[in-house]
């Protein structure tokens, strides 16, 4: 028994959003296999759309205001993440890629996630695929095999036996495994942390390759 | 304690008569900016260093050595200089040179900068940006304390017997502080030399400087330079006053709304909230000031930022009578009140000649290529 934590991403704009029912389907299945495999989960919800205009002015100002930042220590802090997107023109909204450009780089590195999004056809199901799945690659995470894509008729099917809800459950298994595999994370990476000393980086006398 | 304004020396768009100042009066306005500090009781004025527009202060040691010409008591000194793309050499050489002809009112802030397209304009690559800082700054540590210097290092051309001149006034070099907003790197050297530390504490919120000054202390004592409460601290600030604070809000809110930097961003509310931006009346900055204390502990220097995003020099000016009128003679009396005996004030040239058992000239005299004596010996 351990305890873990699940960070739920959403990015969907109006209320209430299908995109953020979505979100919460993929984290109840998630905690129920975690639960079923005798793991204590907390879940944290992040509405994109409350830190709407703190995102921008992450971008602007260079820092996080203080309920920003704790939403991303939530997020870079948590054992997986689930992070769904409403689809539009083709790809993730500006929302979502905006809250991923502001986390420190490095932050999603080896961290197992699950992606969803909603869009009004399912002709725009393979945006999981061609932006939202590369985008987590670029980061380094690990985005598990299944992506979760719900269009209005998945809705209209009934959410509790349709198709939609066989592979709710299939990727939350496969998160279930991506999270289990690794140690409970220690929380959110110390920006201020030294990793060096000081005659250690005299002596180096520069290391060309070390981007600061 | 010291206090006293730093200024980048940004030419801005005043945004409430959208009238841009040349740069030809924003360079006489920094000048203004220095004489009236030292008129109103203030004891530092630093420069930043910018080789691009909207920045006019490319050549610090020509508008310091200018300022030292016209005034008797104020310190001067840089926010800062650039270790990163300036040659070591020519630091040395001029900031030298500087403090003999201001008679040892010089001090220096060393930065890596805050523009990338500056490292290739002289060569150098901003991925280095750290251990050029390293490698330069030890260079420049050397040439001011041993006459002669061989030396060899990746990111210039090496040094045989090479004497950077003129020596240091009294030979104590100058005083140097390492400033950073983010680098437990640069902390991390301040402390290894005991040199000061200065965190930049504008535009960024007050957990960047309390992480930082933490960690700076508990190096320094790691080295052995004293205690941690010893180790010497600078902070900056922003403040704009008014002696009614509604006033200072209305009058500062459209300028802060188009800043550069911040602007367009966050309200002035919530801006004030998350960084230690202070704008009200002069109670609320010796208030805010006061409070710096808490969280970074007793430190030795206080800058004000007071000039920028276009504010007219009129203005600027009136904020420096409000500083050196109402609030640092306050400033002044409650951190002196608080500060315990064992922590240090900021360095001075007296202080540091004082340190070192007294002042010596250092001139290193040429050798005779004849007589292979040095001039002294031949007489």
């Amino acid at each position: 028994m351990t305890h873990r934590t699940l960070a739920v991403v959403s990015a969907g704009l109006s209320q209430p959003s299908s995109t953020r029912l979505l979100a919460d389907q993929l984290a109840g299945a998630t905690r129920d296999e975690l639960a079923r495999r005798g793991h204590e989960v907390e879940l944290r919800v992040v509405d994109l759309r409350e830190y709407a205009h703190d995102v921008v002015n992450n971008m602007l100002t260079g820092f996080p205001p203080t309920a920003l930042r704790e939403a991303i220590d939530a997020v870079t802090g948590a054992d997986g993440i689930i992070a769904v997107t409403p689809i539009f023109n083709a790809s993730y909204n500006g929302l979502f890629k905006s809250f991923f450009d502001v986390l420190d780089a490095g932050s999603l590195v080896d961290r197992p996630v699950l992606i969803g999004a909603t869009g009004g056809t399912a002709r725009h199901s393979l945006a999981l695929e061609h932006a939202v799945r590369p985008m987590f690659s670029y980061l380094r995470a690990v985005v598990v095999p299944t992506a979760v894509f719900a269009a209005p008729e998945d809705w209209s099917d009934g959410t509790t036996d349709g198709a939609l809800r066989g592979r709710i459950r299939r990727a939350a298994g496969e998160l279930a495994d991506q999270v289990e595999r690794r140690p409970p994370t220690s929380g959110p990476a110390d920006p201020f942390a030294l990793t060096t000393d000081f005659l250690q980086m005299l002596g180096r006398g520069g290391d060309d390759t070390t981007v600061s | 304690m010291q206090f006293g304004v730093f200024t980048v020396g940004d030419v801005t768009v005043d945004p409430t008569t959208g009238r841009e100042p040349t740069e030809h009066e924003r360079i006489k306005a920094m000048v203004t900016i220095a004489l009236k500090a030292e008129e109103v009781g203030l004891d530092v004025f630093a420069a930043g260093e910018h080789h691009n527009p909207p920045f006019v202060p490319s050549s610090p040691t020509t508008m310091l050595g200018h300022i030292a010409a016209r005034t008797e008591r104020l310190l001067l000194s840089t926010a800062t200089t650039l270790i990163t793309t300036n040659d070591p050499v020519k630091i040395a050489e001029d900031y030298a040179m500087l403090q003999h002809l201001s008679d040892g009112r010089v001090d220096l802030m060393m930065g890596r900068g805050n523009t990338g397209p500056v490292y290739p304009w002289f060569g150098k690559d901003i991925r280095a940006g750290i251990p050029l800082a390293i490698e330069n700054y030890d260079l420049l540590h050397r040439l001011w304390r041993e006459d002669v210097v061989d030396w060899k290092g990746k990111y210039r051309t090496p040094l045989q017997s090479f004497t950077s001149t003129p020596r240091p006034l009294d030979g104590v070099p100058p005083f140097v502080w390492h400033g950073s907003i983010r680098s437990p790197e640069i902390a991390e050297q301040a402390a290894y030399y005991g040199d000061g530390f200065f965190a930049n504490h504008i535009f960024w919120p007050r957990e960047h400087t309390q992480r930082m000054v933490g960690l700076y202390r508990e190096r320094y004592a790691h080295y052995g330079h004293g205690t941690a409460d010893q180790a010497i601290v600078g902070l900056g600030g922003q403040v704009f006053m008014r002696r009614n604070s509604q006033d200072a809000v209305r009058e500062f809110r459209p300028y802060f709304d188009n800043a550069p930097v911040y602007g367009h961003g966050p309200s002035l509310e919530d801006f004030t909230r998350e960084t230690p931006l202070t704008v009200g009346s002069p109670q609320q900055v010796i208030d805010r000031t006061l409070g710096f204390r808490e969280y970074v502990g007793d430190y030795q220097r206080q800058l004000f930022l007071v000039d920028h995003a276009g504010l007219p020099l009129k203005t600027v000016l009136e904020q420096l009578d409000l500083l050196g009128e109402e609030v640092v003679p306050v400033l002044r009396k409650e951190f002196e009140a608080l500060r315990p005996a064992h922590v240090p004030q900021a360095p001075t040239h007296a202080s540091l000649v004082a340190a070192a058992g007294g002042g010596k000239d250092s001139t290193v005299h040429a050798v005779d290529d004849v007589t292979g004596k040095a001039p002294e010996a031949t007489r």
